[in-house]
């Protein structure tokens, strides 16, 4: 079975000079004790500046590990990128030295992790793990990176910056964390952000605080954002598109509202409809049945179809590749793709 | 932490108290007796034994000779008498402690520097050939046993190579102490090399360590100061309390090399029946051992900001 | 450079794991079962060579011990002084009585090293269940009971460790005349039993918190029931890890007690290396092959005690 030459996906601000990030039909696999582990199967996507591309799915999806590449910390071996490119300004990342590579992280592309308080070193002041940013990179004294570490939680909105600066990690709230975490991604205002579940391990309440914060100052800096998350809600306000991943592919890409109007995929559809919603009340909340597939014997075919309620035999048998979706009258849809033999049904059904 | 360090002083006056009741009680169950040692297989005559027993307390009950002891002990710095040479049992440990510190001091050394290296060394290739010989390495010394270590030692770079004497007669020549040291400092160099390993590989997976990476720090910057500052604290707390399990554990080094420590002091006490010089010189073996362990708690609290006393 | 981390795969596998525990399912191949830990923990063990190795040494051993008359026919403890006088080692003759010369008594080295293993095995074994059953119940009561039970049993644990283990058996050992075998078990636990309170002590207060342990409280659960049937079999994995670990380091405390002329009455590989020692310029085979003995013995259970906790321990996988 060969893979179909997948289609290239246009985004919708694109127009300037070319994208900022292009991911070219990555892959992933880790070689682990059990077998060949296949994280990322052909991923593709690209973000402008400025723009916002949410990447949704469950764990074991492959979002973190696509991100994880893109970052270049993946730790190999086990893990190995056997093809694929990820161009960043033009540039394939993957043939780079280890040390132009090291060189981009932290102050072209940054990272924000999900869980703060373990992701902070626990042993180091804010203060200090802030200004390493701009010591380490720009070669600043320690004086000045505590001055710009200040700076940087003021911008943040951390209160009493200057009296919390020499404080540690565990002294601070979740929420105050994770605004740590994002100043330290902000340090050296980077062209592209990748913010990994950046708000899950949060409270509600803070969680839109710190959603509201990350996509005030990406405006700001004019930044690419690429926001990985399993929740439909946390996307729905601040991404321009979404690309929605399955075991290590992605199943279809929209434009954020018109996924969730009309979703082209089974497993999209699946998804929104088991998000709880007011008018449902007294009503049994949908879940897709079964579980996320084993990454070490992905089915064949389509590798949703042991859990897909449309499957047919050329489900089991051919795997869908990306392609555009129109409408019924074959008007264009720009920005639309499905990975669904059935997208027809799914879309207009 | 005023308040913790005077809760932990307190704490310490009854195990200090058990501690030396428990071995002033196993040093005069001991059959045999010091006084009748004295006067060798000749026997002296009953009158004189009982008046030197007399004279050294040995007639009164065993709880009351503990209470005169550690009376003196604590108000007057009065250790006792040793009974063979009729000198202060101070004195024998101003002559001997220093002895026994340069040996521990030495070891100590020998296990921090090649200890935490090899550690190091392991733990950043855990899983990989490198890590599984100093597995192997750290393992094979745990198990060979001191004495065993010595002689061969000896054997090999005494007697065969003639590179280092096989016995210590100047305990100021660190030349000659250097075999000692490596003897004594093996055992806790395999624990330490191990402990190193564990921390540095379990710290390697957390998630600090990956932020680290995505700041764009070089590869040195990561290891020495994110992956170091946290993984050497367990490393530092072991070290700490092992200071005084070193100058504990001198006993065999010491009467192999025919050092004139503490431990060698020790062992000629056991063999002589010399209660009042063991319960001395195991006393001060026991405060040392405190003394460091609440150190090493407060140190705790100085390396790891997370950690705070009331 | 980015080996310097290992999460991400460990979220992948475990990401597979998960999905392979559950994915199951919905695929018509056959379900895969759930694994205990100590299920897991033995298909660890299955596959480490230092498991292995450890295991057919310690076998060995206990062959050796249990029946020394296969390995040799000769005695070990009478010797023909006028024949074989620190008689150099034949080593070409495979496990006959000169095979690895003889002692200054004229008695044969290799049947000493057989016989000595008796003793080695004996107060290693009878150490660690004296230690283990007192140190695990001191560790069990003050864990579970707290409080002022709790602050006695840790301040009398904290006294016996205070003294330097070594030290204390041997002003113990120095009491008696005759030596036997139990004596230097007794010995040895006097001193030893606190490393394994303490790691039940603390294994006991975590699992006491779990919430199983609560709810067979709630259930009206006797005290002695909530103990072994609930909170035994989860402090189970710290203790066995400490006293396999501990019986080699138990084996060698015997031997240098041997050494220092306060060992075991009999014949012992201590006590041979120790004699060993005084010939050690003339005749070096008398040493060398006892110190063989006890050091693969030693590393033999330490070894199974690494395996053990790998296997035991998931963090250091």
């Amino acid at each position: 079975m060969t893979i179909i030459e997948e289609a290239f996906v246009p985004s919708p601000r694109d127009n300037d000079g070319g994208p900022l990030l292009e991911v070219r039909d990555l892959h992933v696999e880790f070689h682990t004790r059990e077998g060949v582990v296949k994280a990322v199967n052909g991923v593709n996507y690209n973000v402008a500046a400025g723009e916002t591309l949410a990447v949704l799915g469950e764990s074991g999806s492959g979002k973190s590990v696509t991100a994880q590449a893109i970052m270049g910390i993946l730790d190999m071996p086990p893990a190995k990128i056997p093809q694929g490119e990820i161009r960043f300004r033009g540039q394939d990342m993957l043939t780079m030295s280890a040390d132009e590579r090291r060189k981009i992280r932290g102050q072209r592309i940054a990272m924000i992790f999900q869980d703060a308080l373990s992701s902070l070193n626990p042993v180091l002041s804010v203060g200090y793990q802030l200004g390493e940013m701009f010591r380490v990179h720009q070669g600043m004294s320690k004086k000045d990176a505590k001055a710009k570490a200040i700076e940087l939680m003021d911008r943040v909105k951390i209160p009493a910056a200057a009296a919390r600066v020499n404080d540690y990690p565990h002294q601070f709230s979740g929420g105050m964390r994770q605004r740590i975490m994002i100043a330290m991604a902000l340090a050296l205002e980077p062209e592209l952000i990748i913010a990994d579940e950046p708000t899950t391990a949060l409270d509600v309440t803070v969680q839109a605080q710190v959603m509201d914060l990350l996509a005030e100052l990406q405006r700001e800096y004019n930044m690419g954002l690429i926001l990985i998350t399993h929740d439909l809600g946390v996307v729905a306000d601040v991404a321009d598109k979404i690309a929605v991943m399955y075991a290590g592919r992605i199943v279809e890409t929209a434009p954020v509202h018109e996924l969730y109007k009309r979703p082209a995929h089974p497993y999209t559809r699946g998804l929104l409809d088991s998000i709880p919603r007011l008018d449902q009340k007294g009503q049994e909340l949908y879940a897709i049945k079964g579980l996320p597939p084993n990454l070490l014997r992905i089915p064949t075919g389509c590798a949703f179809n042991p859990r897909c309620p449309k499957a047919q035999d050329i489900c089991r048998t051919d795997i869908p590749a990306l392609l555009p979706v129109t409408e019924q009258d074959g008007g264009e849809l720009p920005g639309r793709a499905s990975a669904c033999h059935f997208w027809k049904e799914t879309l207009h059904g | 932490m005023g308040r913790y360090v005077a809760r932990r002083l307190l704490q310490m006056i009854p195990v200090f108290i058990g501690t030396t009741l428990l071995i002033f009680l196993m040093v005069y169950a001991l059959p045999g007796d010091p006084v009748r040692g004295l006067f060798g297989d000749k026997g002296g005559s009953p009158q004189v034994i009982a008046q030197l027993r007399h004279q050294y307390g040995l007639d009164q009950p065993i709880l009351v000779q503990y209470w005169h002891y550690m009376k003196n002990m604590i108000l007057h710095g009065d250790f006792g008498t040793q009974i063979a040479s009729g000198r202060p049992v101070t004195d024998v440990l101003g002559d001997a402690f220093p002895v026994t510190l340069r040996l521990a001091g030495l070891s100590f050394l020998i296990e921090m520097v090649f200890g935490i290296a090899l550690g190091i060394v392991a733990g950043l290739r855990a899983g990989r050939v490198t890590d599984n010989a100093i597995l192997l390495f750290t393992l094979l010394l745990i198990s060979v046993p001191v004495f065993v270590l010595g002689y061969i030692l000896k054997v090999i770079f005494a007697f065969d190579l003639n590179w280092l004497p096989p016995n210590v007669n100047d305990p100021t020549n660190y030349n000659e102490m250097l075999m000692p040291a490596i003897v004594l400092a093996t055992a806790s160099l395999a624990y330490v090399t191990r402990l190193t390993r564990t921390s540095i590989a379990e710290n390697l997976r957390a998630d600090y360590i990956r932020t680290a990476i995505a700041k764009g720090l070089p590869k040195r910057r990561v290891v020495g100061v994110h992956l170091m500052r946290n993984s050497l604290i367990p490393v530092v707390t072991y070290l700490g309390t092992d200071i005084g399990a070193l100058m504990g554990g001198a006993v065999v080094t010491e009467g192999l090399f025919n050092i004139q420590g503490i431990g060698g002091t020790i062992y000629q006490s056991i063999v002589r029946r010399e209660g009042t010089t063991l319960v001395g010189l195991v006393t001060i073996l026991v405060l040392v051992y405190l003394l460091a362990n609440l150190l090493v708690d407060l140190l705790y609290a100085v390396l790891d900001p997370r950690i705070r006393y009331a | 450079m980015p080996d310097v981390t290992k999460t991400v795969p460990e979220a992948a596998a475990e990401d597979a794991a998960v999905a392979a525990a559950g994915g199951a399912l919905p695929e018509p191949s056959k379900p895969e079962k759930t694994r205990s830990l100590w299920g897991d923990a033995w298909q660890d063990l299955r596959r480490s060579w230092i498991f292995l190795v450890s295991a057919a040494l310690i076998l060995l051993l206990l062959t050796i011990t249990f029946f020394p008359g296969w390995f040799t026919g000769a005695n070990p403890t009478s010797g023909d002084l006028a024949k074989h006088f620190l008689q150099k080692p034949k080593l070409g003759n495979f496990f006959s009585a000169d095979w690895l010369g003889y002692d200054q008594q004229g008695r044969s080295v290799y049947a000493r090293v057989i016989y000595g293993a008796r003793a080695s095995i004996a107060v290693g074994f009878g150490t660690t269940v004296a230690v283990t059953v007192v140190g695990g119940l001191v560790g069990m009561i003050a864990g579970y009971f707290g409080g002022i039970v709790d602050s006695i049993l840790s301040r009398l644990t904290d006294v016996f460790f205070g003294i330097p283990f070594l030290l204390g058996t041997m002003v113990f050992l120095t009491s008696f005349q005759n030596r036997t075998t139990w004596v230097v078990i007794g010995a040895l636990s006097f001193f030893g039993w606190t490393q394994i309170a303490r790691v039940m002590r603390g294994a006991v207060i975590t699992t006491k918190q779990a919430d199983y342990v609560h709810a067979a409280k709630a259930l009206g659960a006797s005290t002695p029931r909530i103990m072994f049937r609930h909170i035994l079999p989860n402090t189970l994995a710290p203790v066995i890890v400490v006293a396999t670990i501990s019986l080699g380091i138990y084996i060698s405390a015997e031997a240098t007690l041997s050494y220092l002329g306060l060992g075991l009455n009999g014949v012992s590989w201590g006590n041979d290396i120790s004699d060993g020692g005084n010939q050690i310029r003339v005749a070096q085979w008398i040493m060398l092959y006892p110190s063989i003995m006890l050091i693969v013995t030693v590393l033999a259970f330490i070894m199974l005690g690494e395996a053990v906790r790998n296997a035991l321990d998931p963090k250091m996988r």
